[in-house]
């Protein structure tokens, strides 16, 4: 077995995802599954191989940071699950 | 005359030329849309009226000569992951619930800008994650061709909405194939752009070392009249790149004669399809026919290419996706304490794959995995890169299948997600390495599903790549072939 019921739970944990028990035994033989098949990585030898990004010379230099757009707080909070006048409603964090 | 069913070319011309108008064009393509799109299930959210009401500016800017864009006055259809402001945005996904954007993604004011008509937003798999749109957490869209099969996907509401005359092109997103392998599997052309060629400012993010946006549209001339208007630089990407935009759709005549086209082994030593297999082989005798030099080449570490991508992009995905914690927008679950909020909220809000994706991703990325995973994935990404760089010494572009088949029946593949992300095997080495590639039709197998041959291209030269296939088009009448129908 590549990864078990508990690391799961932990991984489960660290993503924010709070999973059923169906969802969480599904889970654990796809993983497996899938991880299994990742193994095929372990056939080359990649120690003397960078690793990959993307060329960053034809990227443009920085820029000033202006604001060049027009808030609208009306339009963003409207979205809002739960608001408190031109504010963001969110739970406690400390008790 | 069938206005929906004209290309963008076709109708840009007889708009300039005062023979129809935008509303004429809209009403026509909206018409195909009460027809069809109850039983193809293309789009999320149609705008009828806004609309028709950007058709009708589109014609006063007509009828004064103002602007000259061949978008001016055409009805296009933009996938449900471009921010459209006002317009609802879901990414085919609940966690948002019905989120309106507050401004436009960059190439949707470009289009707009250049007097395109916005119809509405098209469906996709969650977050863009799949191959099928069966990963909507709203429905699934089905192919023109065949009600039973999928459209490909993720841009597959995208692909079925052009294929059926409900848009005359549209905008899709590409991390893996997410434009090319619907734009196959619904008989239509769609080109992925080199990384950086254009912003995804506004684009719901996925995989950000991959993402990219491109055209679905009905034939080559139109995926490069509309590149050329959403390509280039953007101040809000500092991952768009300053280069000169060339005038792709000026640059498509001069055919194949004495360009080197490499058909890699490693594609066709595959299991596939045996009529994909035939037609695009049949297409390579085509070009060796006009005169193109065809090469034997070798992409060896294509085999590690699906493993690489499912550990790069997860872990990517796994990031991106931790801003969707119900505080700003979407539904919020009431819990105990915080870190309950967010695990309920965003377990309601994702469905399966997408949190397949962020599961794996996370563990790719945890302590004690990174360097097995995460670190050795982006290694061998290096080396698929360089296998392209290799190939490059020795031919202008490749060819090969889009995909190893034809669109498959809808609930064949939902079981077993690794035989889902296996299907993607030759689209998803052009996103590890950042090329560019276009996808056109190229035959019909036996069922009559739509076949695809893909163009793949250096670093920047879209405008080889749909000049090959702008001649291919010339000597073949695939692409002229239309999906049946539907609703008529």
């Amino acid at each position: 077995m590549k990864i078990t019921a508990e690391e799961v739970d932990r991984i489960a944990v660290l993503a924010r995802l709070r999973l059923t028990a169906e969802e969480k035994s599904h889970l654990v033989r796809q993983l497996d599954n899938i991880l299994e098949y990742m193994d095929k990585l372990n056939q080359l030898d990649t120690a003397q191989i960078e690793a990959f990004s993307h060329r960053v010379d034809t990227m443009p230099a920085l820029r000033d940071d202006v604001v060049t757009n027009q808030p609208d707080p009306e339009a963003l909070l409207a979205n809002a699950p739960d608001r408190d006048g031109t504010f963001f409603k969110v739970p406690k964090i400390i008790e | 005359m069938n206005l929906a069913a004209l290309t963008l070319h076709a109708a840009g011309e007889k708009l300039r030329a005062g023979e129809i108008t935008s509303v004429e064009l809209t009403e026509a393509v909206l018409q195909r849309i009460t027809a069809s799109d109850e039983q193809i299930h293309a789009y999320l959210t149609l705008d009828r009226e806004g609309a028709l009401d950007q058709a009708r500016r589109a014609d006063a800017r007509l009828r004064a000569k103002d602007g000259d864009s061949p978008l001016l006055g055409i009805p296009m259809a933009l996938k449900d992951n471009f921010l459209t402001q006002g317009l609802r945005t879901t990414a085919a996904s609940k966690v948002l619930g019905d989120f309106i954007p507050t401004f436009d993604a960059t190439t949707v004011q470009r289009i707009r800008a250049a007097g395109a008509v916005i119809v509405g937003k098209t469906n996709l798999d969650e977050f863009a994650m799949g191959s099928s749109v069966e990963n909507s957490a709203f429905f699934a869209t089905r192919n023109p061709w065949n009600l039973e099969r999928i459209p490909g996907g993720s841009s597959g509401g995208s692909a079925a909405a052009v294929a059926a005359d409900q848009a005359i092109a549209a905008l899709g997103t590409d991390t893996g194939g997410s434009i090319r392998q619907p734009a196959a599997c619904c008989g239509i052309v769609g080109l992925k752009p080199t990384y950086g060629r254009v912003s995804r400012y506004g684009i719901i993010a996925f995989a950000s070392s991959m993402d990219q946006v491109g055209p679905v549209a009905k034939d080559v001339r139109d995926a490069a009249l509309v590149l050329e208007t959403i390509a280039g630089h953007d101040p809000a990407d500092s991952t768009s790149v300053k280069r000169s935009v060339p005038p792709y759709s000026a640059e498509l005549l001069g055919g194949v004669k004495g360009l080197r086209v490499g058909i890699p082994n490693e594609y066709f030593a595959s299991r596939m399809q045996a009529d994909v297999e035939q037609a695009v082989r049949r297409a390579i005798r085509e070009l060796e026919n006009s005169g193109a030099l065809i090469e034997e080449i070798s992409l060896p570490h294509t085999d590690y290419a699906v493993a690489v991508y499912y550990i790069v992009a997860t872990a990517e995905a796994s990031s991106n996706l931790a801003r969707y914690d119900g505080m700003r927008y979407g539904g919020r679950a009431g819990a105990r304490d915080l870190t309950e909020t967010y695990r309920i909220t965003r377990d309601a809000g994702f469905g399966a794959e997408v949190k397949r994706r962020i599961m794996l991703g996370t563990y790719a990325l945890s302590a004690g995995y990174y360097d097995a995973y995460y670190l050795k994935a982006q290694r061998v990404r290096t080396l698929i890169k360089r296998d392209f760089d290799e190939a490059f010494k020795r031919c202008a572009v490749i060819v090969t299948p889009t995909t190893a088949t034809t669109a498959f029946k809808i609930g064949e593949k939902t079981q077993e997600p690794l035989q889902m992300y296996l299907s993607d095997l030759y689209t998803i080495s052009i996103n590890l390495a950042g090329l560019p590639a276009l996808s056109l039709p190229c035959g019909f197998d036996s069922e009559g599903m739509p076949i695809g041959m893909q163009v793949i291209g250096q670093h920047w030269d879209e405008a080889t790549i749909l000049r090959v296939g702008h001649h291919y088009e010339q000597a073949t009448e695939w692409h002229k072939k239309k999906a049946p129908a539907i609703g008529n």
